[in-house]
């Protein structure tokens, strides 16, 4: 039975893989992209062997590069979220200046969210429901502390996933979206703590000049509290 | 445990081990290193280097030198921006002081990674052939000067994460790319202190399109083509939220000619 199971299931998953292809142009063309010839993003998608099953109602990010583009889809999707909310309900006293930096940031990370999820097409896992009930919208120190948090992570998540990518195109697209949210983080931490050496702070950069690095393990852990949907990186490379 | 053994198991596979540990002499942590005096030091700081890789692959140490030539660049133009008296507002002090401190923990780092590979310090001329002649003497310049290092150290490093995909390099991969969200974080913090002095109006953290000074820095910032497709209009943001949620690589050649008239 269980052989069976498998059997249906790498079917299954043989046909998503050769519908995506199709599926994944429609989709850009729905989403008003115009798409190269060639689009190179994500014909892989093919390495999926021995994948461990996830438990029921876990989304699992998958395995190889179609993984880590999935786990970056995760943390944009949690980002975007979490400033579409900000922008929306501004906390008490926000400034000209602050509505216009987290604007803009909001409109980054929905750039990245709907990228990865035009670029992963069938590969794509589903929209997450995130959990913000710990996050209190009417308070400065609560967004942007939060904000800081969000930001730390993604920058220092993009540097440990950097060496278990196989692509280099992948790696390079990984690097062109890090310093974004490295300036990202920059930013906020200059928001709470403005001309001090927080933007850069000894309280994450140690004491060779280096950002944070951060296996998905430990930052799917780190996450998981702000997003309802249980999330899985049990088949995401290691090394 | 003895130190010597270890040391001599270290030397089969790395010859160059006690010019690495004499490196890390020099920058204080012990007055001399030795095969004699070896015995006196601690296993742990062995430990640290363990955990440090070396650059091995001839790809490596081309990346790490070129990355190291950037970083002599910066670190001494920091040192000196730093130390000259009023050029740098009390205000903006603690954060070129923090900048000038990740510099040289940089150019430490490159060198313990590349031991007897690394490249020699050039001589630098800050005032770029006379274009900012003023450096260290108008902090509006001084400013520019900075900002435009930092965008180009973060497309530098960018456009050679794809030279350290080699096995025996992932370390030094990552390495690079935590570096490389450093010089970013840099970068947002005096692009941030040119719109708050009123050097560049508006200017903001992240690079719009291909805006900024001197404008081959940010040649082809303006992209809108990732990953094989044309984003425009993606989620109906505009070109210039596009262009800003990514930043783009530079090639060695086109780094080096940015960096060119700062080498005396």
């Amino acid at each position: 039975m269980e052989k069976l199971q498998n059997d249906l299931s790498v079917v299954e998953r043989t046909a998503d893989i050769l519908q995506s292809s199709a599926t994944r142009r429609k989709f850009l063309r729905n989403a008003g992209l115009t798409t190269a010839a060639g689009v190179a993003i994500l014909a892989v998608g093919c390495k999926k062997d021995e994948s461990v099953a996830p438990a029921a109602g876990t989304v699992d990010l998958g395995s190889g590069d179609v993984g880590i583009l999935n786990y970056a889809y995760a943390l944009e999707q949690l980002e975007a979220a979490f400033y579409v909310q900000a922008v929306s309900t501004p906390y008490t006293g926000m400034s000209a200046a602050e509505l216009s930096i987290l604007t803009d940031i909001r409109d980054h990370e929905v750039i990245h969210r709907e990228f990865f999820k035009a670029a992963l097409g069938m590969n794509a896992i589903q929209g997450l429901d995130v959990d913000f009930s710990k996050i209190d919208f009417t308070s400065r120190a609560s967004v942007l502390g939060t904000a800081k948090v969000f930001e730390d992570t993604g920058v220092a998540a993009y540097n440990g996933a950097g060496k278990l990518i196989k692509d280099p195109g992948y790696l390079l697209l990984a690097g062109k979206i890090v310093s974004v949210e490295a300036r990202h983080a920059s930013t906020i931490r200059d928001l709470l703590q403005p001309l001090t050496t927080s933007f850069a702070g000894d309280d994450i950069i140690d004491n060779n000049g280096l950002d944070g690095a951060k296996m998905p393990s430990e930052i799917l852990a780190a996450v998981q509290p702000f997003v309802k949907t249980k999330l899985s990186g049990a088949n995401l490379p290691t090394a | 445990m003895n130190i010597f053994n270890i040391l001599s198991e270290i030397e089969k596979v790395d010859g160059e081990v006690f010019e690495r540990l004499d490196h890390i002499s020099r920058r204080g942590m012990f007055s001399s290193f030795s095969k004699k005096t070896a015995a006196a030091a601690v296993p742990v700081m062995v430990a640290g280097m363990l955990n440090k890789a070396y650059a091995t692959t001839s790809g490596a140490i081309d990346v790490l030198n070129f990355a190291l030539t950037l970083e002599y660049l910066e670190n001494e133009f920091y040192k000196k921006g730093v130390s000259t008296v009023n050029l740098i507002p009390p205000t903006d002090q603690a954060v070129f002081a923090q900048i000038s401190k990740h510099e040289t923990q940089h150019v430490n780092f490159l060198l313990s990674a590349l031991g007897t590979k690394a490249v020699a310090k050039p001589n630098f001329d800050f005032t770029a052939k006379g274009a900012f002649a003023d450096v260290f003497s108008n902090y509006k310049t001084f400013a520019i000067v900075s900002h435009a290092l930092e965008d180009t150290g973060v497309r530098a490093y960018k456009g050679q994460a794809g030279n350290l995909m080699a096995a025996e390099d992932k370390p030094l991969l990552q390495y690079a790319l935590q570096i490389h969200s450093i010089e970013a974080r840099h970068a947002a913090i005096v692009r941030r202190l040119l719109d708050a002095r009123g050097f560049v109006p508006g200017a903001k953290a992240w690079i719009t399109l291909a805006q900024g000074n001197p404008a081959a820095v940010y040649a082809g910032d303006d992209n809108l083509t990732q990953g094989g497709v044309n984003l425009k209009g993606l989620a109906g943001k505009s070109d210039a939220a596009i262009s800003e949620a990514f930043d783009e690589p530079l090639t060695k050649d086109a780094v080096l000619a940015i960096a060119g008239p700062f080498f005396a």
